[in-house]
This record gives C-alpha cells, structure tokens and sequence, in this order.
C-alpha cells in the first residue's frame, strides 16, 4: 500500500482556487521533490496535508496508509504520523522547546495508547539530536523560537522530526535561508531520519538542496498542477533552464 | 476550528450544602450591624466602631470609575447574616461539626483532619487552615502547634475576645473605615475572617491558609483578615474560595489587613475561584474587596500573589503602603476572564520611605466576552529618596471578542525616583494553535500550556502545591475558550 495518495485535489483558500487537480502518490521509503516557482501553490499543498483550518477540499481524496485524511483533526493527523516542517516557524514565548517537545511526544503516545516517555531519557534524546544539528542546548529552555534566528528555526523543525519520527515527513522549504553550513547539517538530518519505513514530501524552490538529499521523483508544480514530473536529472534540468519552459 | 467558538466551562465548586442555618432577613440597618455585633458578644468599642462605619457608608454611594458594568445592586435584598447552625455552644471542635460541612470541605479538597493534606498533593510540611462558611469560622487546625511557636491564628470574631488589645490596636489601621464604599460596608457587618499574629522574631513554622465558601443564598460574605507581623517575623499565608452556581449575583466585599514591622516579611497568596456566573454571564460573585498592607518597619516586605479565575466581577487593588525606610513591595498577579466575567484589578504602591522599592508583575487573561483591566498606581511621595518601582503589564486575548485595558497611573513627586512601566499585548494566534496541533496536542491543551507559559512569572512566586493548583484551575477556566 502506499504511504500517501492524493486523487484530483482541488483545494480552496479565501475563495480562490489555489489546488487545481492535483495527483501524487508517495510510496514507502521514498523522497519525492515538489518543486515550482513561487505562488504554485507547494504550501498550500504542505497545509491541507496537515489540515491546516481555512484550506478547504472543493473535491479530491487524501489517503495516508490507505485511509481518507480529508475530515480527520489536525492533530489526530499529526497523531497518525503526518509531520510538516513549517515554511515560517511562528513563536510560542512563555512555552520552553523542551515542554512543548514533551508535550507534543506525550501527546502522540497517549492518542496510540502508549506510556509518556520518561522525562530524563526523553531530556538526553533531545540534547543529543540538538548536538548532531549543532542546536546549543540552551535554545531548549528558551520558549518555542523565541528569537530563534531564521536557521535556527528550521534546524529546530528538523529536531522535532527526528524526536517525533513521523511516518510522512512534508518539509516545506526548509532549505531556504539557510547558509551551506547549516543547509549541510540540516539535509544530515533529513538523510537520518529517511527509513524504508517513511517518506519525505521535499518541498524547494532551489535544487541544490537535492544535491544533498537524493530524490526518487520529483515534480514540478505550477499553478496547482502537476506538470512535470521525473528522475533526479529533472532537478538538474530545472537548475539550468529555470521554470518558464514549463509553464508556459 | 476557530478561537471564537465557546462552550461553557465547568465550575467544579458549585455545588450546594444542605445544611441548616441561621441566615437574618435581607436588608442593612443599624439593628442589623448591632445584632452581627451582639452575635459575635463584641465588646462596646466594636460595636461603636461599625456603627460609625455604617453611618459613612450609609451616605455613601458605590464607586463608578471601574471598566465594569453591572446592574445596581440593592443592598436591601441582601442578607448580612448567616451560620451554620451548631448542635451546641463553646469552642468549635470538629467533632461540632456538621458532617455535612465536613464532606463539603473533603469534596473541595480542602483538609480540615490535621493529618490530612491539601488537595491530594504529597506534601512535607502541612498547612494550617481556617475554614470560613458563609459567615463564620468552622475550624481552625493546627492551633497547638502554632501557639508552640507563639504564633496566633485564629477566627478574627475569637481574636476580638481573646487578644482584644492587638485587634483593637490595629483593626482599621491600614484600612481605615472611611476607606471606600466597601470598605465601609465591610467594617460596619464584617462577620469572619482570619486573625494571625506572629511575634518578634518568629519564623512562622508552617504555611497558614484560610479558606472561604460561600454557600446560603442572598446572603453577602463580609470577611476581615488582619495580619500582624512583628519585627523580625516571617509569615506566608494563603487564601482561597470557592461558592455554588447561582442565577443570582452574590455579594462578597472582604477587607485584608497586612502589617509588617522592623525586618518582618509577610507573603500573602490567594487563588481565588469564586463562581463567575455562567457561560451567559447569568450569576456569578461580585468580589469587591480592599486589600492593603504597611510596610510600617524599616526593610520589612509584603508581597501578594494572587491568582484570579472566578467571580462575575472583580474589583480588587492590592496594594503596599512602603513607609519604613528600605521597605519592599511586591504584587504579582494572574487575572483570568472568560465568558461575560469582568476584572478591574491591579495594586497600589505607595512609596514614602527612602530607598523603598517595588515590582508589580500582572498578566491578563481574557478569553470569550470577557473584559480584563489592569489599574496601578505608583506614587512616590517627596521624601521617598531613592524610590525604584518596575511594572510589567502583560495583556494576552483569546479569541477576538474580549478587552484587555491597561491604566497605570504615575504621581512621581521625587526627582530622585526611578519608576519603570513596560506593557505588552498578544494574542493567542491560530497559527500558533496550529503548531501545536501539527505537533499532535489538541487546541484545549495547546492553549492552557500557551497560558500556563504566560503566567509562569507570577507562578513562580505561588507556594508549591498552590502553583499546581492555579495551573489546573487556569486549565478549569479556560475550558471551552476554543472549540
Ligand atoms: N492564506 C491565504 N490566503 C489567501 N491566499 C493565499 C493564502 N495562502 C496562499 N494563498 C495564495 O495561494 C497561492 C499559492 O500560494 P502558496 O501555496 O503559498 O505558494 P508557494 O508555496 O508555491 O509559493 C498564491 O497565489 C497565494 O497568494
Ligand atoms: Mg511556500
């Protein structure tokens, strides 16, 4: 069975039809590239995946392990293994990382009728991923990316997928901003968490992160089609010769 | 899912205690205020005392400059006494007690067997706890232990008897009867309320706590509290309340008391919970209370926590009058609205010593319909060289149809003063309900953590098993406040 299967999407958001027939399948195991130019429409296709209120389905199927994901929470969604890496972070100040980590973990557990995990072995799970991300340990006291610098914010997104270990990870745009030092550590990350298990939904606008982390599909998006899609060399092609040979 | 959408929140304290009393019949007149007085067997200088409060408050009418509004409330149609009634007179031991009492207390989690603990939280040191139903003292625990250390705690109406001369010294010394309009109320037909004494030096050996219900119907609670701490002394103290769900609005108008001398500390902390009326704003407390202490001795300190969930209406400014020289004041304070419930509360620091300091932490809550105003003056007085004030006023909304106001009032009258004030307001934004929820925490919890996190600068400063408490309660409150 496939890990994720969207049929014919339309997707609607503040009247306007943003998704416009939309058609993906996402097999365990893979890593598939969503790539378009700006305005296609990547985040809100990263949004009605996780559920996100006012991104509504006009028609279209989402099936995640085989079972529709249009009416379910957001977070049950997450609950069942969707994760997204949010394209612009937002601040929770007054809620440290480390609460808020153990929260959403303990909040997982308990929604599949498992233990909290135990607060010291879970305090030196998350130091040491924040090490392999070179994240200091003191941003874990500090409230949710609360004056985390635009790096930080992502390297942060990618320590909440190594925590949570979801079974569909969509990142959107988690390479932008960053410096190649970081994009390096950050695409490390997401190399470590790839299983045969899960399966990555890349959402990017440059393709040099796919020199980092090798694609099995990737797919062009453009005003919310899918219009292209191909092997890794396609990305290669994109980088030479831009996006307007595609759409127009 | 949006913020807005709202379900009443459950008040788990509403229920009634069928018990009977001895309530007088509505209506307030001097033959009320000497009855209260006879009741209590006060000496004449008492009865005197309230008669002239009554005669001020009687051509007197209610303030009106608070952001609240209410139907006028006929202070006829209210009954100004009400006991339980006791199988026999004399000291009340629990064995006087109505059971029915007793289980009141054990379903409020409140222990009133000296071996038992608060609210199911392992603890190390008990608390000692005088029990207010409507109004008079049911019990008080812990007195022998206390009387060890020379610390007096005790019903107020048995501190009049017992230890006439420190009552009469210092009632109405911080609060004068003159006060306000409720105040006045409060000191012509205050029935109980808690007394504490700690001698020179003594460090109190244990928290004391007094704990108020409001049960008879049409019946106001007029409670006064005064706290005695003598040089050298250290005391914490903590309050708190809880009353039935009623259609009607119950009127509670409490005065509070705090005197600190030479080097004495008193920390005073009050989760108060009364019903704040339904999700449609139908009944609920209005909780008129005035609240002040003296810093009298030179590097005393009062500081008051206080965490506000309940009542339709509050009205409430505790303040610290900082008089000795080096004196500190400290008011931190959560203030939750949701619903129809409105808050007008805030504090008053009065600098008049030199080098007197104080900080004034708020964080507003508003959720649903609900309106939250911070009010605070600091007020330095020509003498107050070196005077330090910092106030930070934090305002967060929950959903989009509630108000939160800031008034801080600033009368500096010494150059030499520094007084800071920062304020701030957020919002609880979808976005970040979304992060949670993407994280696989539902909305309910995701916004009592976000509130939890608000508020941990002034939890902090609340007594262990209290900031467990107050986190659950917030989560009580708030229940509802998304859909
Ligand atoms: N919340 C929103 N309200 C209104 N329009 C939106 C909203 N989100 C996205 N859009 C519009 O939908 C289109 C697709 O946006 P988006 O999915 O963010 O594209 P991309 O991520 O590919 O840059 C754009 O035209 C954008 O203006
Ligand atoms: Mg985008």
């Amino acid at each position: 069975m496939n890990l994720l299967e969207i049929q014919d999407l339309h997707v609607r958001v503040a009247d306007q039809l943003i998704l416009k027939g939309l058609n993906l399948t996402v097999e365990k195991g893979s890593v598939h590239a969503i790539m378009g130019p700006n305005g296609s429409g990547k985040s809100t296709l990263a949004s009605v995946l996780a559920g996100k209120p006012g991104y509504e389905i006009e028609s279209g199927e989402i099936f995640l392990d085989g079972e529709l994901l249009n009416d379910v929470k957001p977070e049950v969604r997450a609950q069942r293994g969707v994760f997204l890496a949010f394209q612009y972070p937002v601040e929770i100040p007054g809620v440290s990382n480390m609460e808020f980590l153990k929260a959403a973990l303990d909040n997982i557990a308990a929604a599949r009728g498992n233990q909290p995990a135990n607060t010291v072995e879970f305090m030196k799970q998350v130091r040491s991923i924040a090490k392999t991300l070179d994240l200091n340990p003191e941003f874990l006291k500090r409230g949710v990316n609360e004056g985390f610098s635009g790096g930080e914010k992502k390297r942060n997104e990618i320590l909440q997928l190594l925590l949570l270990n979801p079974h569909l990870a969509v990142l959107d745009e988690t390479d932008s901003g960053l410096d190649i030092d970081a994009l390096q550590v950050v695409a490390g990350g997401i190399n470590h968490y790839r299983n045969t298990d899960n399966g990555v939904l890349l959402i990017t606008h440059y393709p040099r992160l796919l020199d980092h982390i090798v694609p099995d599909r990737v797919h062009v998006l453009a005003d919310g089609v899918i219009v292209r899609s191909g092997d890794k060399t396609l990305a290669l092609e994109l980088e030479d010769k831009g996006y307007a040979w595609l759409t127009d | 899912m949006a913020i807005e959408d709202l379900v009443p929140s459950e008040y788990s304290a509403g229920f009634i205690t069928d018990v009977d009393s001895e309530t007088i019949a509505p209506g307030l007149d001097e033959s009320v205020v000497r009855f209260i007085s006879a009741k209590k067997s006060e000496p004449g200088w008492l009865t005197d005392w309230r008669i002239k409060a009554y005669e001020y408050w009687r051509q007197q009418t209610p303030p009106t400059w608070a952001h609240v509004h209410f139907p006028e409330v006929d202070f006829e149609a209210i009954s100004y006494y009400s006991a339980p009634k006791k199988a026999g007179e004399g000291p009340a031991s629990l064995d006087d007690v109505d059971p029915e009492l007793i289980r009141t207390y054990e379903k409020l989690g409140i222990p009133l067997h000296e071996q038992e603990t608060l609210a199911g939280v392992e603890k190390k040191t008990p608390v000692a706890v005088d029990v207010v139903f409507d109004s008079v003292s049911i019990t008080t625990t812990f007195k022998d232990k206390l009387a060890e250390a020379g610390v007096i705690f005790c019903p107020i109406s048995e501190a009049v008897r017992s230890h006439p001369e420190l009552v009469q010294k210092y009632l109405g010394s911080v609060v004068p009867q003159r006060d306000n309009f409720y105040a006045a109320l409060n000191s012509a037909v205050f029935s109980d309320g808690s007394f504490v004494y700690i001698p020179q030096g003594v460090r109190c050996p244990m928290e004391l706590s007094t704990y108020f219900r409001i049960n008879a119907q049409n019946t106001g609670q007029f409670e006064r509290t005064l706290i005695i701490a003598e040089k050298g002394s250290y005391v914490s103290y903590l309050e708190g309340c809880t009353a039935p769900m009623r259609d009607e609005n119950q009127l509670h108008a409490a005065v509070v008391e705090l005197i600190a001398l030479e080097d004495a500390e008193i920390k005073y902390s009050t989760v108060q919970n009364w019903y704040p009326g339904d999700k449609n704003g139908k009944g609920g407390i209005y909780n008129f209370v005035t609240k002040r202490g003296a810093c009298r001795g030179a590097r005393s300190k009062i500081s008051w926590t206080q965490v506000e969930t309940g009542s339709a209406i509050t009205w409430k400014y505790p303040s610290v009058v900082l008089r000795g020289d080096d004196s500190v004041g400290e008011f931190y304070s959560v203030a939750l609205t949701n619903n129809y419930q409105q808050a007008d509360t805030g504090t008053k620091m009065i600098h008049l010593g030199r080098n007197t300091r104080s900080t004034i932490i708020s964080k507003g809550i508003s959720a649903g319909k609900s309106q939250n105003s911070y009010r605070g003056l600091v007020r330095t007085s020509p003498a107050a060289h070196g005077a330090r004030n910092y106030t930070q006023c934090d305002s967060l909304l929950i959903g989009s149809e509630s108000g939160a106001h800031t008034f801080p009032y600033i009368e500096n009258m010494n150059p030499n003063a520094i007084i800071e004030h920062e304020a701030t307001t957020s919002k609880v934004s979808d976005d970040q309900l979304f992060l949670c929820q993407q994280r696989g925490i539902d909305p309910e919890k995701a916004v009592s953590m976000i509130v939890n996190g608000f508020c941990k600068d002034v939890f902090r400063e609340l007594p262990m098993e209290f900031a467990v408490e107050a986190g659950k309660l917030l989560e009580v409150s708030l229940e509802g406040a998304v859909g």
